[in-house]
């Protein structure tokens, strides 16, 4: 009877004629055997030679089985060794007594040869089963931790770059779960060059590393447009491109942007897919909610893509609060969600805005009982222009070109005026002066207030006293929108002009459009209070421009920067 | 012979041992030795159900199958008290080993002078 295996077997039998019968018969089936005595030999013997299965007496003198079975399973560890106890004993307590000491089986007197061989062999197999799940739960762990160390690296990574923006400002407050990332949230903010503050918080679709993946180019588009003073619109555009162009169909990125004017005290939102943010007033009472109104990014072909924003009041003081759908969604046992009202409670709760967060999270906790990784809370306080102190900018170059003497024309038309934001362009070439690289965050907020200007009350002949309120910015938002969609007719010219003066410069702006123009001198003699938000930026221009003129009745705005 | 030993377990032994069926015997003679010894030293029950026990699972893997059934008769029997008459249940043990004895010494003889 050859083993299919051949195994290590040690037999513990007090009888000597008992002993020499189960060697034999176990020898015969071509496994190697060890003998033992008693009980004591046969833990000696186990450590010695480490056998694969133990065929146990139960009544030994010194040691008995029971003892024996104990201490073998012990030094056995983890390793599966079968131990099958040979007894006579047939009263139902012995046999539980087998079992609970650690056996495996049992086999009575008489023995049996081709019993025994057929227990050996479901041992056996017992035994390899039990070591490949071992083998199988050690190489689970190790690439577990494989796993681990790879979100630790990648974590790293992507940490430097979500946090390379100005989440620190004084007015951002933001809470992440330490995996959030990798659960697909992200967050950023940074400021545009004219001090505007540009924030997103997304959420990819999947979860783990393959959700965290798409954050890196987004981020990248995100920081490198708001930079170089991009506006939502055509950031969004370009993020939505980007993350079509290379993220498998079945992922896309839900996202909330805003840009802050802190200047003209408006805040521009944009919505693809993340739930509900609020609009708060300094007191944390609602004034209204920043719903989603377009598909996730990544989802639609760039023709397709809708970039129209919605443009808000915000007064310094109050505050926008945005969430990712780990809040909401979060379950309790029955699988119910916190959901929204819930959430509106605990603001409607709320009395110290310090502490919203911790009150969001302790209600989630009563609510759900565990917490989920991918919480995103964020923020956002309107603060006074004066407040949030000026980035430094970094400028590549070595400051020694400096060309001083040239003038341009630009004119946008048609086609162009529906989608072209010429301003970043001009910023940029501007910052070739080095005389006015100090000013290049004014010379932003002026060029963009003169060109929306020019495009928005010239040629599209906007009204904006319709700005008084909040359902007046959103009309006013959504007749521009619609005004653009049809052909648009007429022009905004843009002329740069340089001249060097002594040991500095100066530039002169001039934008033209095709619109009827205004009444310059009674919009001028307006006080601050009047003027608003439907001043026509008039008054912001001045502010920051030092000489500011409008003529040609208001078709002409003509500002000057010297150094 | 039939109610002493199973011929066929007898035979089943010869196959499985091979050369070392003579030993075998030989180790069963002298493990019943000490086993009848430890039968009639035995001080307390439990002492002589353990040997009775053992007695039994020796015996029956040796084919003595009536030996084997007054082993467990004896350990049954020790188990109630009192123990009064179990002098003679050891007693038809040690009539039945002699048999036993007699039968294995024979085959031994038979076995060596092959």
């Amino acid at each position: 009877m050859p083993a299919e295996q051949a195994l290590t077997v040690l037999v513990a039998e007090d009888g000597a004629a008992d002993r020499l019968l189960l060697a034999q018969i176990v020898r015969r089936q071509g496994h190697e055997v060890f003998t033992a005595e008693n009980g004591e030999q046969a833990v000696a013997m186990f450590i010695e030679r480490r056998p694969q299965l133990v065929l146990l007496d139960a009544l030994m003198p010194v040691m008995d089985g029971f003892e024996a079975a104990r201490r073998i399973k012990a030094l056995a560890g983890e390793a599966l060794v079968p131990i099958i106890f040979l007894t006579s004993l047939n009263e139902e307590e012995g046999l539980v007594r087998c079992l609970e000491a650690g056996g495996d089986d049992f086999m009575a007197k008489p023995y049996s040869a081709v019993i025994l061989a057929a227990k050996i062999r479901a041992m056996d197999r017992l035994r390899r089963l039990h070591a490949t799940v071992l083998e199988q739960r050690d190489q689970i762990t190790r690439h577990h931790h494989h796993l681990l160390n790879e979100q630790r690296v990648a974590k790293a990574v992507f940490d430097k770059v979500a946090h390379s923006g100005c989440l620190k400002a004084a007015n951002i407050r933001y809470l992440q779960s330490p995996y959030a990332l990798f659960n697909g949230d992200l967050l950023l903010a940074a400021f545009t060059p004219s001090g505007d503050m540009h924030v997103l918080l997304g959420d990819f679709t999947g979860h783990g590393l393959p959700a965290a993946v798409g954050a890196m180019p987004l981020a990248e588009v995100f920081y490198g447009m708001t930079a170089k003073g991009y506006g939502l619109a055509e950031t969004l555009r370009e993020m939505n491109a980007k993350l079509k162009r290379i993220l498998p169909v079945d992922m896309f990125c839900c996202a909330l942007l805003l840009s802050l004017s802190f200047q003209r005290g408006t805040v521009e939102v944009w919505n693809g897919g993340m739930p509900d943010g609020y609009r708060l007033s300094a007191e944390g009472e609602v004034l209204g909610m920043l719903c989603s109104h377009h598909l996730p990014l990544g989802v639609l072909a760039p023709e397709q893509f809708d970039d129209a924003t919605q443009v808000l009041p915000l007064a310094v003081g109050e505050r926008l609060f945005l969430l990712s759908d780990g809040v909401v969604d979060t379950g309790d046992a029955q699988e119910r969600l916190f959901g929204v009202d819930r959430l509106r409670d605990v603001l409607a709760d709320n009395r110290n805005p310090d502490l919203l967060f911790d009150e969001v999270m302790q209600a989630l906790a009563v609510f759900g009982g565990q917490s989920r990784d991918d919480i995103s809370l964020c923020d956002i306080r309107m603060s006074a222009p004066e407040e949030l102190a000026p980035q430094p900018v970094v400028y590549s170059d070595s400051g020694r070109s400096s060309p001083l003497d040239w003038s341009l024309r630009f004119e946008l038309r048609g086609q162009s005026l529906r989608r072209f934001n010429p301003v970043p362009y001009l910023v940029q070439l501007l910052q070739e002066i080095h005389g006015l690289r100090p000013s290049s965050g004014r010379l932003h907020s002026v060029l963009s207030e003169l060109y929306s200007n020019a495009l928005e009350h010239g040629v599209l002949a906007m009204d904006s006293r319709l700005k008084r309120d909040a359902q007046g910015f959103a009309q006013y938002y959504r007749q521009r929108a619609e005004r653009l969609m049809h052909e648009v007719g007429g022009f905004v010219s843009i002329g740069l002009q340089v001249e060097p003066r002594g040991a500095g410069g100066r530039l002169m702006i001039e934008v033209r459009d095709s619109g009827a123009g205004f009444d310059v001198a009674r919009e001028l003699a307006r006080t601050p209070e009047q003027q608003a938000f439907s001043g026509r930026g008039m008054g912001l221009v001045q502010r920051l421009a030092g000489q500011a003129r409008w003529l040609e009745g208001g078709r002409l705005a003509q500002v000057d920067f010297e150094w | 012979m039939d109610v002493h030993i199973n011929q066929q377990v007898l035979s089943d032994l010869r196959e499985v041992m091979e050369d070392g069926y003579l030993q075998l015997l030989e180790t069963f003679l002298e493990d019943s030795e000490r086993r009848l010894n430890q039968l009639h030293k035995a001080r307390d029950a439990d002492e002589l159900g353990m040997a009775a026990h053992s007695f039994k699972g020796s015996s029956s893997n040796m084919g003595a199958v009536g030996l084997a059934a007054l082993c467990q008769q004896l350990e049954e029997r020790v188990r109630q008290q009192p123990l009064y008459g179990i002098e003679d249940l050891i007693n038809r043990i040690d009539q039945e080993y002699l048999v036993v004895q007699r039968y294995y010494r024979s085959e031994r003889q038979r076995v060596s002078a092959q």
